[in-house]
């Protein structure tokens, strides 16, 4: 019978088969950790007096509580004295059981999915698993990587296996060129609010056609990255030649002879789906419609073109959104004004968004009004800006440049936004608070970002010049 | 860890209608800064039942009566977004012991039911009327995997509505039984399986 990629990554690891009685047991070749949610699962392993079963399938870092800023005496201010004691129990958990960590003094410290690729750590065809919902970037690579929750961390670390049953699979396809300025974080949100938040709920996602072919492995990452946004718990694109190229140079590649590459690069290819498979779900999009986007509401569902209008849909709880958002159904929302740009999370944090962010900023300001917060994914991602210069250009601009982390992806760190705020950000989630309670999350691409930086209101990058003339900057 | 077996359930509901609650209104991520999973019943649904000075609002989850209930109905695609097993941990510390809707994220569903919390999704018509209905008595039942309404509702079938769950996890939550005992028990398994791949990888 035909195969899906999904399909057959999924049977390499079944240690005992899914019955009616009993789920499968999953073998996981790769456990990220970080401080937020291990805690409890150490806890567990401690009353049962267990070890880690397998240490060397284990990589920790910290990103989640961690401050992105440094006081001027080089101490760190965290936003709490609990929020201290998380990364520091996480610091020694790990040293305890003898778990690789890029701690602080790490050049490979970041959010667990920028560090995870960086390190070359993420191999295609392996099982990964984190306790974080963003798990699904490592599927890029087309690894089966989904996030769980501490009780299956738990279970990781002294088993290194979940019980799972196997998910349906849905295949999304997307054919054709983009247009110029759209970018992948276009593409998943398009795709987001076509399928629904809820569409993929029980569904591994594969992204199949010339539109994900033709993408570098960040933006790959970006698109894998929001699939829990549309309920799938994976989102998973087939190894090609881009994947294997980008293990060129990475720390934790296959440590192989050239021979040997070659027969792990074989099988990495042979993972891609067979022609005639078939998925319980298709849904297809042409490219060339897809437009830049912006989300309009309190969930990454609720998005839309920057040129179209605010939906009006008689619902209670859309009603219930807009009037959060304070936006109204009917109108354009470009030129809705900003408060805040972030620029970071594991969906946009990498060189390449930074790229983007500088090319739209050289030599421009950040508006008056606009608090500028760009936050590099990893030391990798910040050591390899600042070689390019790219600091310097955020800086001239009037935008800060911190420390690498989650930082106000997820409002836990001290990095928030203040009530009624509104935030373009480049990160995953516009729930009601996420960026701190009572603000306002417009979720878009790195060049939708630069550029409501430079004008203050949410502004296309494509019409820049017409918006607001140079001179007028 | 064990916990609390769970059999039959009969409790009056609390009904939040709002669709897609994440699990960021179920408690708020500030709060993950936490190393224990107790005491976080007082933070379930922060922002949305204290006021900026940290006093109770008006909001059903505040009410005498809304501590009683043990069952809460909720909007369709309960629980979407972070996989935080905080989420479940604060409902249940809360006093809920099940979540009723129409649709429920996969994560959260996952996780609800490694803590002898009961995830529900009934059929639209059953899911309709219990919104419509705050306060009602309920009975979920988890011997014949059924949910009883009250006679009241007019329903088919006596008000009774099936309800499905992994036949794995039903034992679990029946006998209070810890999933991770289960998993250590194949560990000639997971041996052989790490064998084969080594070998492979050599």
């Amino acid at each position: 019978m035909p195969k899906s990629l999904f399909d057959k990554v999924w049977e390499r690891h079944v240690v005992s088969a899914e019955t009616r009685e009993q789920p499968a047991t999953l073998f996981i070749d790769l456990h990220l950790i970080h401080e937020v949610t291990t805690p409890q699962a150490f806890t567990v392993l401690k009353q049962r007096e267990m070890k880690v079963r397998r240490p060397d399938l284990t990589l920790a870092t910290i990103d989640h509580s961690t401050p992105t800023l440094l006081n001027d005496d080089g101490s760190r201010p965290y936003v709490s004295e609990q929020a201290e004691q998380q990364v520091d129990l996480l610091l020694a958990n790990t040293k305890e059981h003898g778990i690789t960590t890029h701690g602080w003094d790490s050049p490979y410290r970041g959010i667990v999915h920028v560090m995870g690729p960086e390190l070359g750590a993420t191999w295609p065809g392996m099982t990964i698993v984190c306790g974080d919902s963003h798990t699904a970037t490592h599927g890029a690579f087309g690894a089966l990587a989904f996030g769980i929750g501490t009780t299956q961390v738990g279970h990781v670390l002294a088993s290194q296996c979940i019980l799972m049953r196997k998910p349906k699979s849905m295949c999304v396809h997307v054919d054709g060129e983009l247009a110029d300025g759209v970018s992948a974080k276009d593409v998943i949100l398009a795709i987001i609010a076509k399928v629904g938040v809820g569409g993929g709920t029980g569904h591994v996602i594969e992204y199949r056609g010339t539109c994900f072919e033709n993408m570098n492995m960040s933006e790959r990452m970006t698109v894998c990255n929001m699939s829990i946004e549309a309920g799938a718990r994976a989102g998973m694109i087939a190894p090609d030649a881009t994947t294997v190229a980008y293990f060129k140079g990475k720390p934790m590649a296959p440590n192989m002879a050239p021979a040997e590459f070659d027969e792990a690069k074989a099988d990495w290819l042979s993972l891609a789906s067979d022609a005639d498979c078939s998925y319980d779900k298709e849904v297809h999009l042409t490219a060339a419609d897809i437009k830049p986007m912006v989300t309009y509401g309190t969930h990454p569902g609720m998005a839309m073109p920057i040129d179209g209008l605010v939906p009006a849909k008689n619902d209670p709880s859309d009603a219930k959104a807009l009037a959060y958002m304070d936006m109204q159904a009917g109108a354009a929302i470009a030129c809705t004004k900003v408060d805040t740009v972030f620029i970071g999370s594991c969906t946009n944090s990498r060189i390449e968004d930074f790229r983007v962010a500088a090319k739209i900023l050289d030599g421009q300001s950040v508006a008056d009004s606009i608090t500028a917060v760009f936050v590099p994914g990893s030391e990798q991602v910040k050591i390899e800006a600042e070689a390019e210069g790219l600091h310097e250009i955020f800086r001239a601009a009037g935008a800060q440049w911190r420390e690498p982390g989650c930082s106000m992806c997820i409002g836990m760190n001290g990095d928030i936004g203040k009530p009624g705020d509104l935030i373009v950000s480049t990160s995953n989630r516009n729930f009601e608070g996420r960026q701190g309670p009572g603000v306002r999350t417009v979720l878009a691409s790195p060049a939708t970002a630069a550029a409501s930086a430079i004008t203050g209101v949410i502004t296309d990058a494509r019409t820049l010049s017409q918006t607001m003339p140079r001179s007028a900057i | 860890m064990s916990f609390q077996p769970f059999k039959t359930l009969t409790s009056q509901t609390l009904v939040l209608a709002t669709q897609n609650i994440d699990t960021d209104q179920i408690i708020p991520a500030r709060f993950l800064t936490t190393t224990s999973r107790e005491g976080l019943g007082k933070l379930a649904f922060n922002d949305w039942r204290y006021d900026e000075m940290g006093n109770e609002n008006d909001h059903p989850l505040n009410g005498g009566a809304a501590k009683a209930c043990q069952i809460l109905v909720a909007g369709h695609n309960f629980g979407c977004g972070s996989s935080r097993e905080h989420a479940p941990w604060a409902l249940m510390d809360y006093g809920f012991r099940a979540v009723i809707s129409s649709e429920i994220a996969d994560i959260f569903h996952a996780n609800s039911l490694k803590n002898g919390f009961l995830p529900i999704v009934i059929e639209a018509s059953a899911h309709e009327w219990l919104l419509d209905n705050p306060g009602v008595d309920v009975t979920i039942d988890l011997e014949t995997c059924e949910v009883r309404l009250p006679a009241s509702s007019g329903a088919n079938n006596g008000g009774t509505y099936p309800f499905k769950i992994d036949p794995f996890s039903r034992q679990c939550l029946m006998q209070g039984q810890d999933e991770l005992d289960y998993l250590l028990g194949q560990d000639a398994e997971i041996n052989a399986h790490e064998a084969s791949f080594n070998k492979a990888a050599s």
